[in-house]
């Protein structure tokens, strides 16, 4: 599977019932890279992956994805094509886990369909991938968060899209689990080539796993680029409106956010310790 | 903020002299003002307005009390449960508190109403208890939906037993159809008498209470911190509210809604002073339950409509007010 | 990937499939007894051969009134209601995540209901034409119930609570209709309070049937969407479902199938309510909660029935047994059940 799909925002603005969050923005996808969106609380990030993944229909401008607008591509058609992990999705009771994973497949079959081999094979990837093999007959309300969170991607996975947009994957997970989700969403970033866009809270975990970071402040597109071009102090404070240190993490080499309160600073505020 | 209460008070007890007059005057037959005082000062004098007024004094009496009781007790309950949705109607206390009678008549051979107060009051406080256990497990405690919910089924179930109970017993049904929807028109001075006792506990729990309940909207733990005793004062707060519930349905059979409405217009007027809210909802509910027998009384003319149908028709729809305006968080 | 790890989720698939269907040949056979019970027992007892053959048509004398003309309709139109009430319920429960959540609830029942009683006290009206005025009413009062809900799209918990308000001030219309009826009959008035089968005969058989069957089919057909939307709206569109239009659908007929049950029997108390959560534990929650529950509820309604009729001295109406079922019943859901938090 090598990714080819382009996703692309044009001049799009989305809002909710007359409140606009997001006016004008443009934004192109780099297929086969992992993209973090990142930004403070509010600021629309949450709603420019919700019109990405055509939850919010744009009020002017498009969504693209392959040059097609998606909101006029009939909406299974779509979910070939991209997948996407809502932030809170609901897990019916007593579902067992490897039937929750096939439900991914749901776009792949028609009123009348018939369940194939093809199927089970794609659930059994999916699965496999993710580590959940092991808990296939599970009820998934038994599991602990972490398990839960991995049993979603892999129905995410399983619809077998080239892209894939997750909403916030790592929140409630600790730090162990968090890790463990994104190491294993660029596993599949390199072994498939799928294409990633992900919103995340965490600035340095974000500027670690990021091929591609997009800085969005009060619904505009603040910086995008490279972790390392566009975590610097002065993003920092302008976008998240925090004063911090940047300085190269020792263990990936990708910028790491040090932020600097009231109290509890070695040195007089405003001096760095490494320039970046 | 402190004055407006003070400014409400008088206009209360003004709505209540209002509703009651006019419920001595209005009906079937109207009375003139004039005629209405005589009646009420000299007593009767063998001319039909007079009579008509003798016999709405009871009927009046017993609205204002019900009323004060339904309100007060609505307002403990919110207050108890920090929800705004709860009402003796809407958690099945009414149910309970007919059910028990029920069973009272059929197999107790129970007739007088001063036996059935009790099995009323008993009925109605393991209708709540019932109701806000089930309602208060699991997570988030007893939220409003949950409440409701439980208190709507619990209802049907309550009410499929009423039926259980009676249709093998046709002659109690029809005394008993009557009472079930609720109403105050075969109200008695010894009627009144024989509720009276419980209904002056409950208010006296209730209001004592209010101090309490103002530390409890806090929160339990934060009550707890401030010095409050939370499991006495939820349990005579909640001994007071299931007393007057209790009392006021076995008198006038189930009335809903009014103990919703009314602490919610309080609240409005006073803020949320417990302090202010119960005794501004005793006389707001005296005059709400007052005027809606009156407005039955009206508009089904020459006979009556149940107090119980007017109070649903006003109250549900400021339930569903209620329902909308909440935060989705809180729900 | 190796090829074990496709035959274990294969073989895990399979053997959940193979218990949903044991679930539902069961209370098939089991709906099937019941019916045939229903036919046979009575005032007069018939063998099970006659009454089948009542039901092909023969002629056996005495049997062909008695089975032909009282038993069969009744047993028909329960079979049907609870049927309807099963699946509607069903639907509601999971298209609002929310056991608590089923049509008799949440007052789409009171609405077919309300106008019911109307039709037949005020107007005068019977038949067909109570049909007419119920079904609808029960529609536009669910649609009253989506308009006040929505604010913002619809919420579950909003919607609950203003179908319970809502549910409130029609029941007391109902009250009030009943207590002015000019004739006020027990029978009646239980069916409308409670649901009942006394007044079920071959005229309400033809336009039930001619409700429920296309609406339920349509309902089992759309099954897969449902289980789609039990993810949430977000996952479901992002499966390619067409969220809107599904749930239109799926809302349409099981308000549908609410009011047309309503309109015969009057809202048989938890039937709605309790066929989805019992079909859940027969089944696991494997695959669409459908027609388990269609098949639970219509059991459950035969079964309520025949206690009702012959286990005491009285007679009672099916809603008052099943209302009496209902109440240990759902105690013991909300005891047990390890997930009504997150269901609320």
């Amino acid at each position: 599977m090598t990714a080819t799909r382009t996703l692309t925002v044009e001049a799009a603005r989305f809002g909710y019932g007359g409140r606009t969050v997001i006016d004008g923005l443009d934004l192109r996808v780099p297929p086969g890279r992992v993209t973090v969106i990142v930004g403070a609380n509010a600021c629309g990030k949450s709603t420019l992956l919700r019109g990405m993944a055509r939850l919010l229909a744009p009020e002017r401008g498009a969504v693209l994805l392959d040059g097609k607008d998606i909101h006029r591509t009939p909406t299974r058609q779509v979910a070939l094509a991209l997948g996407l992990l809502p932030q809170s999705p609901a897990a019916p009771e007593g579902i067992a886990v490897a039937d929750l994973v096939a439900r991914g497949r749901n776009p792949h079959h028609s009123l009348l369909s018939r369940w194939t081999r093809a199927d089970d094979a794609a659930v059994a990837r999916a699965m496999e991938a993710t580590g959940v093999l092991e808990l296939a007959d599970r009820p998934v309300d038994e599991l602990s968060g972490g398990q839960r969170q991995r049993v979603w991607i892999a129905m995410a996975l399983a619809q077998e899209t080239d892209v894939l947009l997750l909403d916030e994957p790592t929140t409630y997970l600790d730090v162990t689990h968090q890790v463990e989700v994104l190491d294993l969403l660029t596993d599949l970033n390199h072994d498939r080539g799928t294409t990633v866009v992900m919103v995340l809270h965490d600035l340095n975990l974000a500027a670690r796993y990021a091929d591609h970071l997009v800085a969005v402040k009060d619904g505009a597109l603040y910086a995008t680029g490279d972790a390392a071009e566009v975590v610097t102090a002065r993003t920092v404070a302008d976008v998240f409106g925090l004063r911090a240190e940047v300085i190269e993490d020792p263990v990936s080499g990708a910028p790491l956010v040090l932020p600097l309160g009231r109290h509890r600073t070695l040195r007089r505020q405003g001096v760095s310790l490494t320039k970046r | 903020m402190s004055t407006r209460p003070l400014v409400w008070l008088p206009a209360c007890v003004l709505l209540v002299a209002v509703a009651a007059a006019l419920s001595v005057m209005l009906g079937a037959r109207t009375v003139s003002p004039g005629d209405a005082l005589a009646a009420l000062v000299h007593g009767e004098d063998g001319s039909l307005a007079r009579a008509a007024v003798r016999q709405r004094v009871p009927r009046t009496g017993l609205a204002l009390l019900v009323g004060a009781a339904l309100g007060t007790a609505g307002a403990v309950m919110q207050g108890l449960t920090r929800n705004p949705l709860a009402d003796p109607g809407i958690l099945g206390v009414n149910a309970g508190a007919a059910l028990a009678v029920v069973c009272g008549i059929a197999y107790l051979g129970i007739s007088t109403p001063g036996q059935y107060v009790w099995l009323a009051v008993a009925g109605a406080g393991a209708a709540a208890a019932l109701v806000y256990v089930i309602g208060s497990r699991g997570r988030g405690g007893a939220t409003p939906v949950k409440l409701a919910l439980v208190g709507t089924m619990v209802t049907a179930a309550l009410s499929s037993l009423v039926s259980a109970v009676l249709l093998p017993r046709l002659d109690v049904v029809n005394t008993f159809r009557f009472w079930q929807i609720g109403g105050v028109g075969g109200a008695s001075a010894d009627g009144i008498l024989q509720v009276l006792p419980l209904l002056a506990a409950g208010f006296v729990l209730s209001l004592a209470s209010a101090r309490g309940l103002n530390a409890l909207a806090l929160g339990d733990d934060l009550a707890a911190g401030l010095g409050e005793r939370v499991a006495r004062t939820r349990l005579s707060a909640a001994a007071g509210a299931v007393l007057l519930c209790g009392a006021a349905t076995a008198a006038a059979g189930p009335i809903g809604f009014v103990g919703l409405v009314v602490p919610h217009t309080v609240r409005l007027l006073t803020g949320p002073d417990n302090r202010w809210v119960l005794p501004l909802s005793a006389l707001t509910g005296a005059a709400l339950v007052t005027l809606a027998d009156v407005t039955g009384r009206l508009v089904a003319r020459p006979g009556d409509m149940e107090v119980g149908i007017v109070t649903a028709v006003i109250g549900a729809p400021v339930f569903i007010a209620v329902a909308r305006q909440q935060k989705v968080r809180e729900l | 990937m190796s090829p074990s790890s496709v035959a274990l989720v294969r073989r895990g698939r399979l053997r959940r499939i193979r218990r949903r269907r044991t679930v539902v040949a069961g209370l098939t056979v089991l709906l099937a007894v019941l019916f045939v019970t229903s036919l046979c027992v009575g005032h007069t007892v018939y063998p099970p051969y006659d009454a089948l053959r009542v039901v092909l048509g023969d002629t056996v004398p005495g049997a062909s009134f008695t089975v032909g003309r009282l038993r069969l309709p009744r047993v028909l139109t329960g079979a049907l209601a609870g049927f309807a009430f099963g699946l509607a319920g069903a639907t509601f429960q999971t298209l609002l995540r929310n056991m608590l959540a089923s049509p008799d609830v949440i007052g789409i029942s009171s609405g077919a209901s309300a106008a019911a009683v109307f039709a037949i006290v005020v107007l005068g009206l019977g038949g067909t034409p109570v049909f007419l005025i119920a079904v609808p009413a029960g529609l536009a009062v669910a649609l009253v119930i989506y308009l006040l809900t929505y604010r913002q799209g619809v919420l579950g918990v909003r919607l609950v609570l203003v179908g319970i308000g809502v549910g409130a001030l029609l029941n007391s219309v109902v009250s009030y209709l009943l207590l002015r009826a000019p004739a006020w009959e027990v029978q009646e008035a239980m069916r409308w309070l409670t649901g009942s089968l006394g007044s079920a005969f071959w005229d309400g058989v033809g336009p039930l049937a001619t409700g429920v069957l296309p609406l339920s089919a349509v309902l089992l057909l759309a099954g897969r969407s449902l289980t789609a939307l039990q993810l949430g709206d977000d996952s479901a569109r992002a499966l390619g479902t067409r969220v809107g239009t599904s749930r239109l659908v799926l809302v349409l007929c099981a308000v549908g199938l609410t009011s047309l049950a309503t309109a015969t029997t009057g809202p048989i108390a938890f039937v709605a309510f309790l066929s989805g959560p019992v079909a859940h534990r027969l089944t696991g929650g494997n695959g669409s909660p459908l027609l388990p529950a269609a098949l639970t509820g219509a059991a459950l309604v035969l079964t309520a029935d025949l206690i009702g009729q012959f286990a005491f001295d009285t007679r009672f109406p099916v809603g008052v047994v099943t209302g009496a079922l209902g109440a240990p019943c759902l105690l013991w859901l909300l005891v047990r059940s390890r997930r009504t938090q997150g269901a609320l």
